[in-house]
Order: C-alpha cells, then structure tokens, then sequence
C-alpha cells in the first residue's frame, strides 16, 4: 500500500538523510528512530507531502502521492497542537471534520472525546486545558476522521501514563482493521509488532 | 463547498470569541477619516473634494491592519498545516478565510462609510456611489492582501514587508475607487470607474485564491 524508496532530504547544505526505503501493508507500522536533529520529523513532512523530496518516490496504492486518495486516506498530527485555543474541544473537532468535509454529529465528537478522557471538559475553552489534555484533544480526531495510515511525529510527548496506554490501544485497534501508522518517538511505545527505522 | 462554508464559519466563530482584533481594524478607519474635517476646518468645497481619497485610503491602511492576522494564527499553532493536508482543496479554505476577512474588515467600512461621508459634506448621490465602489473594492483589498499576507508568512517583520509590498498593488483599486465618487460629483458619472473595479475584481477573485495557495504552500515547507 505504502512503498517508500530512495527518499533523501537536505537541510541547506546539510544532507539529513539518504536512501531512505520502506514499505507499509495493513496492519504494519513502522517506527522511525533516530537522534535528535537526525531528519526525523524532515522524513514525516516529506511522507505526508508538506515539503518536497531531494530524490524518492512515495507511492500510495501504486500512485506518487501527493494524489486526492492519499490526502483523503492520511492523517498527520505533528508536533503542533493543532487546536484553537479560543474553542472548546467540542467545537475544534467538529470544525476540523467540517474543514475536512465530514459533517460530524455531537454524539461521535463526544464519545471521541470520552474515550480520551475529556469528559466534562467539552465545553471550556482548550485555552484552560493542560498541555496534556490538548494534546488528547488533538488525538480525538484520530477516531473522528477515517483514515487508513496515521502519521504520528512525537504523539506520545506531553502525555500521563493512561494516555501513552490509551493511544497505545487506540493505534492497536486501528491496526488490527487493516490500518497502517507511522510513528516517530524516543520512548519505546506500547504497541506490539512493529518495523523500525533508524535514521 | 461545505469545507467554504466551514471555514467562513470556523474564522467567524473565532473572531466572535476575540472581538477587539477585529474592532481595532474599524475604529482605526472611524478615527483616522474623523481626524481630518476636525484637522483641515470647516469648508465644505474642500472637504467634499478631498473626501473620496480619504475615505479610499483610510479603507486601504485598515484593510492592511488586519492582514498579518489572516493566516498568522492557523500558521503558528499548525492548524494551517491541517488545511494544507485536507481531503479538502487548500484553494476552497483559502478562499473561505479570505471571505471570513472581508466580512470581518472590509464589510463594517462599507456600512459605515456612509456615516463616516456625512463628515465631508458629501450628499446622498455621492455617499450612494461611495458605497458601492467600496463594495466593489474591499474585497479587492481584501483579495490582493491575502497574497501579501502569505507571502510574508513566517518572515520576521513581515508586518512592514506587507505594507511595502501589498500597497503599490492597491494602487488601482483606489485609483478607480476614490475617481469614481470624483466622477460623480463633478457629474461625469460613475459607470466607467465601477465597470473597472468589478472587472478587477472577477479577475482577484478567480486568481488570488490560487496564488495565496501557492504562497501558503512553499510557506508551509
């Protein structure tokens, strides 16, 4: 589904990375590792299409992305919060899934957000919120919006043990129906199985 | 057409919950057209002749104001990123910001120039024609600034860089904006001036979505 092959990528005059090669069929998922400053955020913006390759190919169902079907199929949470502050949680996962064009009725958003223990946080402002529980309220959309291959740089930062575990269970389950992820982190994460790929 | 519609709401919806960043954009338009009748004195002829440019050029420095905000906030806390991303086309949520913005500070100026018109002596026919070649031109501004604003996302002091850049394009808008209500006053008519502010229009509103895209995505990388 996703082949990656002989990506490199270059910071100025700073060669990050070179032939750089995977593929992903469902069910796997990959974790990428590396030093700090070693390319590794470089290579999930270069995957997900915000910035372009040096040299590569991506190709997604056999077609170079960036294509509609990958866009429609993916889904990035990156090191931003990606939330708006003056909202309530409530209302940035109804607006994002708007913005995506998915109209989603508040009994999905709210079980999203019970299931990432923010109930009776819904409608306060995400501005109030702990840096942990925005994060959680960006991981919601990870069960609001469809997609096949998750993109994760770094989703396990700022997060409680419950939580690590939670997305843990949450990526498990998302494999298990034929999901693929990609993930970078510096803690071993709690999800079986696994490639890895070292930078 | 949904994710438009979204983001137009999206943007309105967080301007409500953060009213003075837009407010500053209006008063500064009400201050600064106020400030001349009382700085310049009463005479009528005068005023009624400098009125069109004054108006035109508060409308264009009040438009400019609210233009770093446009695309700065979705940039820094990377909701932008998640724009760019969509399944939606990034062109759609450009063009729905960009409307959310005209609503926001192009708008109230129309509504208010009226009002703020009765200062210059300028009579009912001419506040009539002002109206209308603002309702032509904010979205204008509007339309060219989100350009500007793009471009000069990310860069340090990009507030002033916008300025210098964005201006000199503003120039025809308010050639043909601030001629129009001069035509009319000296009775020439204002057909010519507004024919060319629509049509300067259809082509902002076809082309500038795109190229704040463009702009927005080498921004992003």
């Amino acid at each position: 589904m996703l082949n990656v092959s002989d990506l490199a990528c270059s910071r100025g005059e700073r060669r990050l990375f070179a032939n750089v090669g995977f593929s992903l069929a469902p069910g796997e998922w990959l974790h990428v590792q590396g030093e700090n400053g070693a390319g590794k955020t470089s290579l999930m913006r270069l995957l997900v299409g915000l910035s372009p390759a040096d040299a590569g190919t991506i190709l997604w169902r056999n077609e170079p992305t960036p294509s509609a079907e990958f866009r429609r199929d993916m889904i990035y949470l990156g090191h931003h919060a990606a939330v708006k502050e003056d909202l309530t949680p409530l209302e940035n996962l109804r607006l994002a899934a708007a913005l995506d064009g998915i109209e989603l009725d508040e009994h999905a958003s709210m079980a999203a957000l019970i299931r990432l223990g923010l109930r009776g946080r819904e409608e306060l402002p995400v501005r109030v919120l702990s840096a942990g529980q925005k994060r959680r309220v960006l991981l919601a959309r990870l069960l609001t919006r469809p997609a096949v291959l998750w993109v994760l740089d770094e989703a396990f930062n700022a997060l409680d043990v419950s939580a690590v575990k939670l997305l843990g269970e949450l990526i498990g389950e998302h494999l298990a129906v034929g999901g693929m992820a990609v993930l970078t982190s510096h803690q071993p994460l709690p999800v079986p199985g696994g490639k890895a790929l070292m930078l | 057409m949904n994710s438009f519609l979204a983001t137009v709401r999206r943007d309105l919806l967080l301007a409500m919950r953060r009213k003075s960043e837009v407010l500053t954009a209006v008063f500064f338009f009400v201050i600064v057209t106020s400030l001349f009748p009382l700085g310049i004195g009463p005479e009528p002829a005068l005023l009624r002749k400098i009125a069109p440019g004054i108006l035109w050029v508060a409308a264009l420095l009040a438009t400019l104001l609210g233009l770093p905000r446009l695309f700065a906030a979705d940039h820094v806390d990377g909701t932008l990123e998640q724009m760019a991303l969509s399944p939606s086309p990034l062109g759609l949520l450009v063009a729905g910001k960009i409307l959310a913005h005209w609503l926001l500070c192009g708008l109230p100026l129309v509504l208010l120039a009226p009002v703020l018109g009765v200062q210059f002596d300028l009579d009912a026919s001419a506040l009539g024609i002002l109206m209308l070649a603002l309702l032509l031109g904010t979205p204008l501004l509007s339309l060219i600034g989100a350009i500007g604003a793009a471009l000069t996302l990310g860069v340090r002091g990009g507030g002033v860089l916008l300025a210098l850049l964005v201006l000199p394009l503003y120039i025809p808008a308010l050639i043909f904006g601030a001629g129009a209500v001069e035509a009319h006053i000296a009775g020439l008519g204002a057909g010519g001036h507004l024919s060319l502010l629509a049509a300067m229009l259809a082509l902002a509103v076809f082309f500038a979505p795109w190229a704040t895209t463009a702009a927005l995505r080498v921004a992003l990388e």
